[in-house]
């Protein structure tokens, strides 16, 4: 039971950090978001399955907790990208290929 | 939804409500205690009674008794959806050149209540390579990182939508 919760910390911590990285190597407002919000998520639920196993006494409060990042975090994200979106940022393009086709 | 519709809640959706924080206060207090369990009963309904109007939003969820059932089956899809955004996502941090390709997209819904068309975006959201980003009227505004030249973005997104709306609708108005 401590191995499994054990890895249920590391990956969640694993994603999370994947998440910063993403936030780092994105190149505009969107792709950020887009790494920031899943890799969290899903970090943070990680996170808590790890610590209900820890500690069974808490799995009812942590529950509501992933209950409230699942309903939260998605929102603020969409949020902000369409506080963006209405500033007038468009998607981001990969300028430095040479050969593209079919370019809408 | 019209405002002119109905400006009274069903008592069944106020039923649901209370319900829903009730089972909040419960799991909050993590353990059976009679006169906890009573005062969050008693908030439980000031609290729902003080929303009043507010509660339309609930209005969305269908009440019937397939309804959890479809409910299940959509957290069961979006839960292996979170993860294989992640492990997308993953790759596409991790690999030197970065592959991305993002386009807007628009996606129609046919979820008629605000609360459907929340759960569908949020769903959208944490789905491999899509990000919600504005609601207007049926159209779903979505940003997708993975629009390559040539591939049929709306047929693309549209599959997106259509695998959580086919769940949430049973759930959801």
């Amino acid at each position: 039971m401590r191995i499994i919760a054990d890895l249920f910390l590391l990956v969640g911590a694993a994603f999370c950090l994947l998440g910063a990285i993403g936030l780092l190597r994105m190149p505009d407002v969107y792709n950020r978001i887009q790494a920031g919000t899943k890799a969290v998520t899903l970090g943070a639920l990680a996170f808590l399955i790890g610590v209900a196993l820890l500690m069974p006494g808490w799995w009812p409060k942590l529950a509501v907790i992933a209950g409230f990042i699942l309903l939260t975090n998605p929102i603020g994200s969409s949020t902000i990208a369409r506080a963006i979106h209405l500033a007038g940022v468009d998607a981001w393009r990969k300028t430095d290929t040479p050969t593209r086709e079919g370019d809408a | 939804m019209s405002k002119s519709a109905s400006s009274v809640v069903p008592l069944t959706i106020r039923l649901l409500v209370v319900g829903l924080l009730f089972l909040l206060w419960i799991a909050m207090v993590g353990r059976f205690d009679a006169r906890e369990w009573l005062v969050g009963l008693v908030l439980c309904l000031l609290v729902a009674a003080a929303a009043g109007d507010h509660l339309r939003v609930f209005a969305g969820v269908r009440l019937h008794p397939g309804a959890p059932l479809h409910f299940l089956r959509w957290f069961a899809y979006f839960l292996v959806a979170l993860l294989k955004a992640n492990l997308d996502m993953a790759r596409r941090v991790l690999t030197p050149s970065l592959p991305l390709n993002p386009a807007f997209v628009e996606v129609r819904t046919s979820l008629e209540s605000p609360l459907g068309k929340l759960a569908l975006a949020n769903s959208i959201t944490l789905t491999p390579g899509t990000l919600a980003v504005d609601i207007h009227d049926d159209r779903l505004l979505v940003h997708w990182v993975d629009a390559s030249p040539g591939t049929d973005l709306e047929a693309a997104t549209a599959r997106i939508a259509a695998g959580f709306e086919r769940h949430l609708l049973g759930f959801l108005k």
